[in-house]
């Protein structure tokens, strides 16, 4: 019955990876939320994020019981169902911030755009994993997972929530190049596209919209909004220099100059107060969590799994390359969170979705199908 | 699963694992150094900056679009004006800062304070605007205390001005501050929370090119607040200038014309639909909006019954009386009802299944044609032709001629009047026509509504021989620098239903009006030209014979309104004008003289401003 192998074999490694992050994540909300708190006791965002992180690792453990070859077989199952809930966003979704992206059940709100990326990435793993060439890819095999990837950008997009809409397209297309594709092909995709950006550009976008994407591509046009945002932000990282300001001690942090510090901008309260030094030991732990998850990715000895692990983790590593690079000003601003740093709940349980999976195909990394 | 053999598979994955791994090593490799050059290379810089937590972010207004009359002449620009902010990070003590303010300005403490609680505390480095527009003895008391004001500083900021105050204020509108609906719908991407967006007239309707766009400074400043260097500047883009078609002297004289009557004045060029004059009596002074009116001017404009914030052009609509036969005569004669030589005879009634319909003049025209029932607007005659023609036929030629319907003009809250058919008698009331309402809808009385720019669209396209045309007011936007951002062509709407038969016979008819013996509007015959017209009277209120009233101002608002329509020269028109006064009795003697006088202004006719006589009318 119970494979003792399972217990053998699970991953512990990764395990205190997460648990390292996590614990980093929770201390760096505490000094960004707790700043100019002139409450009694924990801030309540601090508390929350807690029950969400609690919440997430049941999920994460609830995740390892079962093999997580199942999942291959319930694929279609589980992508029609995010799919279905992606349109019921449109009919029962609630508003927030100029778009409906939360449907509530019984009192808990989720965001069906962010299980869509754990749907979409095991999908696609079950597609290709009966696809697999040395050769790569050719334009029909292409066709099937292009059609299961637009739908829910589609839906996305249109919430209007683009950064998760791109954020599924990084995800695909990692996956996609992992799996290999015909150079002929990649060659023709991009001439394609070339074409048919300058169409939709002059075509298809209202002039409100193109300002909108010519700002998140260029933040110096809106020098007073996310141009600011990123000034401050590196004041503060830069003023962190090698060693920090201390715990708690982050001036630009505390006096309000950074907008949405507990959020997507939560990396230059760190960098502020922990220098160079807590900012290197943070990369490292990510670098170290990517490159565990592309180990797992190798040793499975099941396409699939193989393939779902590199999905997970590629969805792990785009979120770190974009917040991080968004905070030290390397790349348009854009509303993206710090894994298991950032305040989130969509975020935190996600991310543990992600994690457990993981974890799964790496205790089971030796069974073959 | 693919059948790859077991070594190859293996092969594959490492190959591809690896090449992941390259990539995700750059990646790393990246965002340490970027991380090394900020915390490391700038990180002195970047230290002092967080220690004197000096950057501040300083907002650049563009400047609005300017407005020009026809001729160039400037009528609405911007003006500097001087707001009083504070910033809390810079000021010692607030409750003493501001107390020494107060007294200082001779504002109330309480006031200010105010200011500074609605905009919270989270943010110390924001200025927060205490008062907005101080007048320039204030300004002079607190630049000379300067130095006992810490965290008190002038922004200057451009101000929308209004040169000729109260003129063409309808057409022109006025600003508004933008609310947390709007600026949350995503439409206006370029406005910020206290901006001030166009709220009415043409500042509205073109306010997407009025605007411009906003740029802003990223300041390093020291601990009292003066400006160190400049971190990064987007210069704003001002907004586009409109020209309109408006002609500004004639505009002054109608108002002027209008003096402290209700009322309203169109005038059109024929040729185009420009309009050269849109006034609108009483009106409102739009630098009373400028950084929010106040609850007094707003209860007064609100409360004032001439309602000087409704655009009586275009958004009151009156029973066109008189001036309504224009139409009857086109429908009766295109369906072939009456034709040019027929007489009806005019006894001062018209008996109607047992009822006496009665002609304005008591004893009777006589034998009179179309031409001359026109010229004096005989009820009897026209009586006859709608009856004849049917409700739901006048309808369609109303319709046709452009009433009833929006015209279109690039202003808001355009009102459609009101054409009644059988079908819309039936659905609004679930009554049958009554035969007798025909006649009353055929000299303009009854159900039927139009808009003074309605009347002037029509007049203006009787006078061109029957092209309907869209009212232009905006001919061209222009950049800052002069260059044409998009020209407005003239843009037509329709064309009258009528042959040339009909129209000639029409505008022989209001030419008649004005230059005929008995025409009702001969008083305001000028020497040099021919005029057309038409007048009209609407009954306000069917009095009872010999009914007196006790209260002046209710005898007042109980009279007619009086309608005139008329275009110049007969032959070549080139203005069209339609004038109405609210309860100013008689069209002939209170609108008629109005237009006169425009059109004389208008083609530059000389002679002295004599005051035309008066005759009754109907």
């Amino acid at each position: 019955m119970f494979d003792r192998r399972l217990i053998e074999h699970f991953d512990w490694g990764l395990l205190v990876l997460i648990l390292l992050i996590a614990g980093t994540g929770l201390m760096v909300l505490y000094s960004a939320v707790m700043a100019g708190w002139q409450g009694t006791g924990l801030h309540y965002l601090f508390k929350r994020q807690l029950i969400w992180m609690g919440g997430g690792a049941a999920l994460m453990t609830g995740i390892l019981v079962f093999d997580f070859q199942k999942l291959n077989k319930l694929n279609l199952f589980i992508y029609a169902a995010c799919v279905t809930l992606l349109v019921g966003v449109y009919f029962f979704g609630q508003s927030g911030g100029g778009s409906q992206r939360w449907i509530s059940f019984g009192g808990i709100s989720v965001q069906p755009s962010e299980l869509m990326k754990i749907a979409l990435i095991i999908s696609l793993a079950s597609i290709y994993a009966t696809k697999v060439s040395p050769e790569g890819l050719n334009f029909r095999q292409l066709l099937k997972p292009a059609v299961f990837c637009m739908i829910p950008v589609g839906l996305i997009v249109n919430q209007p929530d683009l950064g998760t809409g791109l954020m599924l397209l990084l995800i695909a297309g990692a996956i996609t190049l992992f799996v290999k594709v015909e150079k002929k092909v990649i060659l023709i995709l991009g001439g394609l596209s070339g074409c048919v950006l300058p169409v939709v550009w002059f075509f298809g976008l209202k002039a409100y919209q193109k300002s909108r994407i010519l700002t998140f591509l260029d933040p110096d046009r809106d020098p007073l909004g996310t141009g600011y945002h990123i000034i401050q932000s590196k004041i503060a990282i830069g003023s962190g220099m090698i060693t920090g300001k201390g715990f708690l001690q982050g001036t630009q942090n505390a006096l309000a100059f950074l907008p949405e510090q507990h959020t997507d901008f939560i990396l230059s309260v760190l960098a502020e107060e922990w220098g160079l030094a807590g900012c290197t030991v943070l990369l490292i732990l990510y670098f170290l969590l990517i490159c565990w998850g592309l180990n797992i990715a190798y040793n499975c000895r099941n396409l699939f799994g193989s393939i779902l692990a590199f999905g997970i983790t590629s969805m792990i590593f785009w979120q770190i390359f974009i917040n991080v690079g968004m905070v030290m000003g390397l790349m348009p601003v854009v509303g993206m969170p710090l894994p298991l740093v950032s305040y989130g709940g969509s975020s935190v349980i996600t991310n543990m979705v992600g994690f457990g999976i993981l974890l799964n195909i790496s205790m089971r990394r030796f069974y073959t199908s | 699963m693919v059948d790859l053999p077991k070594t190859k598979e293996r092969d594959w994955m490492k190959q591809r694992v690896m090449a992941a791994s390259l990539c995700v090593l750059i990646v790393f490799m990246l965002l340490f150094f970027r991380l090394v050059y900020l915390q490391l290379i700038k990180g002195e810089e970047y230290h002092r900056l967080s220690e004197t937590n000096c950057v501040r972010l300083k907002s650049i207004k563009p400047s609005r679009g300017l407005i020009f009359d026809r001729h160039g002449e400037l009528l609405v620009d911007n003006r500097p004006a001087f707001d009083l902010v504070m910033v809390l990070e810079d000021t010692g003590s607030v409750p003493d800062t501001v107390s020494l303010l107060s007294s200082l300005i001779d504002e109330p403490y309480v006031d200010l304070m105010e200011q500074i609680q609605k905009a919270g505390t989270a943010a110390f480095y924001k200025p927060i605007v205490l008062k907005k527009d101080i007048s320039r003895d204030q300004l002079a008391v607190v630049e000379a205390h300067k130095f006992d004001l810490p965290g008190i500083y002038v922004e200057i900021e451009p101000t929308r001005h209004y040169i000729y105050p109260e003129t063409a204020s309808h057409l022109l509108g006025y600003l508004g501050e933008v609310n947390k609906k709007e600026l949350e719908s995503g439409m206006l991407p370029h406005v910020r929370a206290g901006d001030h967006i166009g709220r009415y007239g043409v500042e509205k309707s073109f306010e997407s090119y009025l605007q411009g766009r906003r740029g802003g400074r990223q300041v390093e400043v020291d601990v009292n607040g003066r400006v160190v260097q400049e971190l990064k500047t987007v210069a704003p883009v001002p907004g586009h200038n409109l020209h309109l078609t408006l002609d500004l002297p004639l505009q002054q004289l109608a108002e002027d014309l209008l003096e402290d009557r209700d009322g309203a004045v169109v005038a059109l060029n024929p040729a185009n639909g420009d309009v050269l004059v849109m006034a609108s009596n009483p009106g409102f002074d739009q630098n009373d909006f400028i950084g929010g009116i106040s609850t007094r001017n707003w209860q007064a404009l609100m409360n004032n019954p001439g309602r000087p914030m409704i655009n009586k052009t275009i958004q009151a609509e009156y029973p066109p009386a008189s001036t309504y036969k224009i139409l009857t005569a086109i429908a009766a004669l295109e369906e072939k009802k009456i034709d040019g030589d027929d007489t009806t005879f005019c006894p001062g009634f018209y008996m109607f299944r047992g009822r006496r319909y009665h002609c304005w003049r008591r004893h009777g025209h006589g034998h009179l044609n179309v031409v001359d029932a026109l010229a004096q607007s005989c009820d009897v005659f026209f009586y006859l032709a709608g009856e004849k023609t049917g409700v739901d036929a006048l309808a369609q030629y109303a319709n046709g001629c452009g009433l009833g319907r929006p015209t279109g003009i690039d202003l808001d809250h355009e009102r459609q009047g009101l054409i009644p058919t059988s079908a819309w008698k039936r659905e609004r009331f679930n009554e049958a026509w009554f035969p007798g309402e025909t006649l009353s809808i055929s000299i303009g009385q009854g159900f039927n509504l139009v808009t003074p720019l309605q009347m002037a669209v029509f007049t203006a396209a009787i006078a061109n021989g029957g092209t309907l045309y869209r009212p232009r007011i905006v001919t061209a936007v222009k950049d800052v620098n002069g260059h044409l951002v998009r020209e407005m062509d003239p843009e037509i709407t329709g064309g009258i239903p009528a042959g040339r038969q009909t129209l000639d016979l029409v505008r022989k008819g209001l030419t008649e009006v004005v230059e005929g013996d008995r025409g009702t509007a001969r008083s305001i015959r000028i020497k040099q030209i021919e005029m057309a017209g038409k007048t009209g009277t609407a009954q306000v209120f069917s009095r009872k014979t010999g009914e007196k009233f006790d209260n002046e101002n209710q005898k007042r608002t109980l009279r007619d309104h009086a309608w005139f329509v008329c275009y110049a020269p007969a032959e070549n028109p080139v203005i069209a004008i339609a004038v109405i006064i609210e309860h100013g009795e008689h069209g002939s003697s209170a609108a008629a003289p109005v237009a006169g006088t425009l059109v004389k202004k208008y083609l530059g006719l000389p002679g002295p401003e004599e005051s035309f006589d008066a005759a009754p009318e109907g």
